[in-house]
């Protein structure tokens, strides 16, 4: 499945990378646990340009036109608020998702993953434990 | 703290905290935070004072908790109201009909209770979803496959019970509420039953046989508010073996009458058992769709023009499809099965359209043998090749195009659908472009493309849907005056005939009246009675599909 094949990918590709910003046990769970929740939830719109894809990416990139990267997680200038309020409310066609889909714990989790490259990210790195 | 509407502050604070002890404090959400997201993001209502308010959600966990909170709501009279997955945008979403009703979030009940790989049945729970069911397939390796609808994140019970509509095959799946098999109802006064063979209190013939013994109750649950569905089973299918489309290609306008009819005398055959799609080449795409590029030819563009609503002429048209080899119409052809079975029935169709309709020509593609090999799967829901939704693989592609692209550079927050049914006959067909396009221009509803442009989707053996999404904005003005066109539009198809299949939930009052005028609205008082009946408290959803309980139509709601 395509979709699966993506979460595949995509774990391969990044987990390296996760595993070297670690800095102890907990930093890293809650950035592995964050990814976890942004590829169940989040990639199938916001992944690759892909067929199947619920367009986030395409519509981003038409908007941005190259001023930001389209791809959610290659930014590095989303604000915890910002994430919040996409996820909380939604925003062009994007559904929001209550606490039922994403827990406050997991949408903390995400926050820190999307914003692991992000200058001032330690405080989004906690483990949230 | 918000409070239900109709309830005192002692009694609300008395029922969270026995909810409270059903499901545990955390899955009882009360804070504005939370509750708020209970909001139909699509909503018509966007921003306006009618917008629904969710005083708490409560999620359970288990159909037994389900009863308990029932079973408290009826106590304290609050007004509830179920959800599956939440995701039924444009129709409500996670929101009530009913301002101030509390929401009985189901989500959390996502389990697969039952796959049986031989007879392809599943058994699931409210809160799952068309990914959940393949994910499990392909976990554990089940050569099973289902019909998918648009968006695949929607619950299979949610999109059943608002009578959704998929892409695939024929018997069981595009018209999801054809393939329910037993269900397990917590009705609004807590008691629980089971359908079928199921209300023996043996699941041996549950979701193998739809009937038991007695009045066959199941479609009373459908657009309804008379239980709340804890438990479904499904009739699937087997894994796809092959797949197979192709086109029926027409030269004449007045072919149209005959091409309609043998689609329709094919499938009620069962030769034909995938959903066919129609479109004329020479009226033109209407968007960025996958199976026909949009008219370029200037020659041809001059051809099109609509004044004062009327149909371009066919003659002239007809006269440049001759000299560039297109059809007036076209219909495609789908088949799911085994290919050299589906080759003899495509043989037999050629052969029938070739002796009926003279001068008609065929298009066939390469059938698809699964499984799909990585060149194949890599094309589809590209343009020329297969829609994954029509195979039954989950995909948000179809969701896609009403998100921001180079055909639709300023999305509207959302859309809903305006969805009249129609006899499946060319000439009901072209009445309602005519209808349609007319009345468009005479309301002033935007339009990506003329009603002369676009066909039915062929979703029912015998009908069609004229299927055309709305977009809904920020500014209130704007929405007010789509939401008067809509019923304005939606009264003048009702008039002739043409009834929506579904209904955004704001405007389920208005579309069930218009919908349901005979003998002075003889169905909507059945359906009062079944509701006092029923839900004598009138605490379950109330107003959804226009069925209001007893002391609120005294209140003068509906």
């Amino acid at each position: 499945m395509r979709t699966v094949r993506f979460i595949t990918w995509l774990s391969v590709l990044f987990m390296p990378a996760l595993a070297a910003l670690a800095q102890d046990a907990g930093e890293e769970t809650a950035l592995e646990r964050g990814k976890a929740v942004y590829d169940q939830w989040c990639i199938i719109c916001h992944g690759e340009d892909d067929p199947a894809s619920g367009g986030g990416t395409a519509a981003l990139e038409f908007l941005y036109q190259g001023a930001l990267p389209a791809k959610l997680e290659d930014r590095s200038d989303m604000t915890p608020e910002l994430i919040t309020e996409l996820v909380r409310r939604g925003r062009f066609g994007m559904p929001n998702f209550r606490l039922t889909e994403i827990s406050e714990q997991q949408l903390e989790d995400m926050i820190a993953y999307l914003r692991r490259n992000s200058g001032d990210a330690g405080d989004a790195n906690d483990s949230g434990d | 703290m918000a409070v239900p509407t109709g309830v005192s502050e002692q009694d609300w604070a008395a029922a969270l905290e026995a909810l409270s002890s059903v499901v545990g404090s955390e899955w009882v959400f009360t804070e504005e935070e939370h509750t708020s997201l209970y909001h139909d993001v699509y909503s018509i209502y966007q921003g306006e004072p009618e917008d629904p308010v969710v005083p708490a959600a409560v999620a359970p966990y288990t159909a037994e908790e389900v009863q308990q909170c029932v079973r408290i709501a009826n106590q304290y009279r609050i007004p509830i109201y179920p959800i599956s997955t939440g995701k039924n945008l444009g129709y409500g979403g996670s929101a009530p009909v009913y301002s101030g009703s509390l929401v009985l979030d189901l989500k959390r009940m996502d389990r697969i209770l039952n796959v049986d790989v031989e007879k392809a049945t599943v058994l699931v729970e409210p809160g799952v979803t068309f990914y959940d069911i393949v994910d499990h397939f392909e976990r554990n390796n089940m050569p099973l496959t289902l019909d998918m609808p648009d968006p695949a994140w929607g619950s299979l019970i949610g999109n059943a019970l608002e009578r959704g509509m998929g892409h695939t095959y024929s018997q069981h799946g595009r018209d999801r509420w054809s393939g329910h098999c037993g269900m397990e109802v917590v009705l609004p006064t807590g008691d629980m039953i089971r359908t079928g063979p199921g209300a023996s209190g043996s699941n041996v013939l549950w979701q193998d046989q739809k009937y038991g013994i007695g009045p066959d109750v199941h479609g009373i649950f459908t657009q309804s508010n008379y239980g709340v569905i804890t438990k479904m089973g499904f009739w699937i299918r087997p894994a796809h073996e092959g797949f197979r489309h192709a086109r029926v290609h027409v030269p004449r306008f007045d072919d149209i009458h005959k091409l309609v009819a043998l689609d329709t005398r094919l499938h009620n055959m069962e030769i034909c058992n995938g959903m066919s799609v129609m479109a004329s080449p020479l009226y033109g795409s209407f968007g960025p769709m996958l199976f026909m590029p949009p008219v370029t030819d200037p020659e041809h563009l001059a051809l099109l023009e609509v004044r004062n609503g009327e149909r371009p002429d066919p003659g002239p048209l007809a006269a440049y499809g001759e000299r560039n080899r297109l059809a007036f119409w076209w219909l495609e052809l789908k088949f799911h099965g085994p290919n050299p079975v589906t080759q003899a029935q495509w043989d037999y169709a050629k052969d029938l359209f070739s002796r009926e309709i003279p001068g008609c020509w065929f298009e066939e593609y390469e059938p698809l043998e699964f499984p799909l090999s990585e060149e194949v799967k890599a094309n589809l829901n590209t343009y020329g090749h297969v829609e994954m939704v029509n195979i039954g693989i989950p995909s948000l592609h179809r969701f896609a195009m009403s998100m921001r692209n180079q055909f639709n550079p300023e999305p509207g927050v959302g859309h809903f659908w305006f969805a009249p049914m129609i006899p499946k006959t060319g000439e009901q067909i072209l009445l309602a472009q005519e209808v349609l396009q007319k009345n468009c221009e005479r309301l002033g509803i935007p339009l990506f493309a003329p009603y002369y442009s676009m066909l039915p989707l062929m979703w029912y053996p015998r009908a069609g849907i004229f299927l055309a999404g709305w977009n809904v904005h920020a500014d209130p003005e704007r929405n007010r005056r789509t939401r008067e066109q809509y019923v304005e539009l939606s009264q003048i198809c009702a008039d002739h005939g043409w009834t929506e299949y579904r209904a955004p939930a704001p405007l389920h009052d208005q579309i069930m009246r218009m919908s349901n005028g005979f003998n002075d609205h003889a169905l909507l008082r059945f359906h009062e009675t079944l509701k006092d009946a029923i839900d004598p408290n009138g605490i379950l959803s109330a107003g959804r599909y226009g069925i209001w309980p007893r002391h609120l139509r005294e209140e003068g709601q509906g």
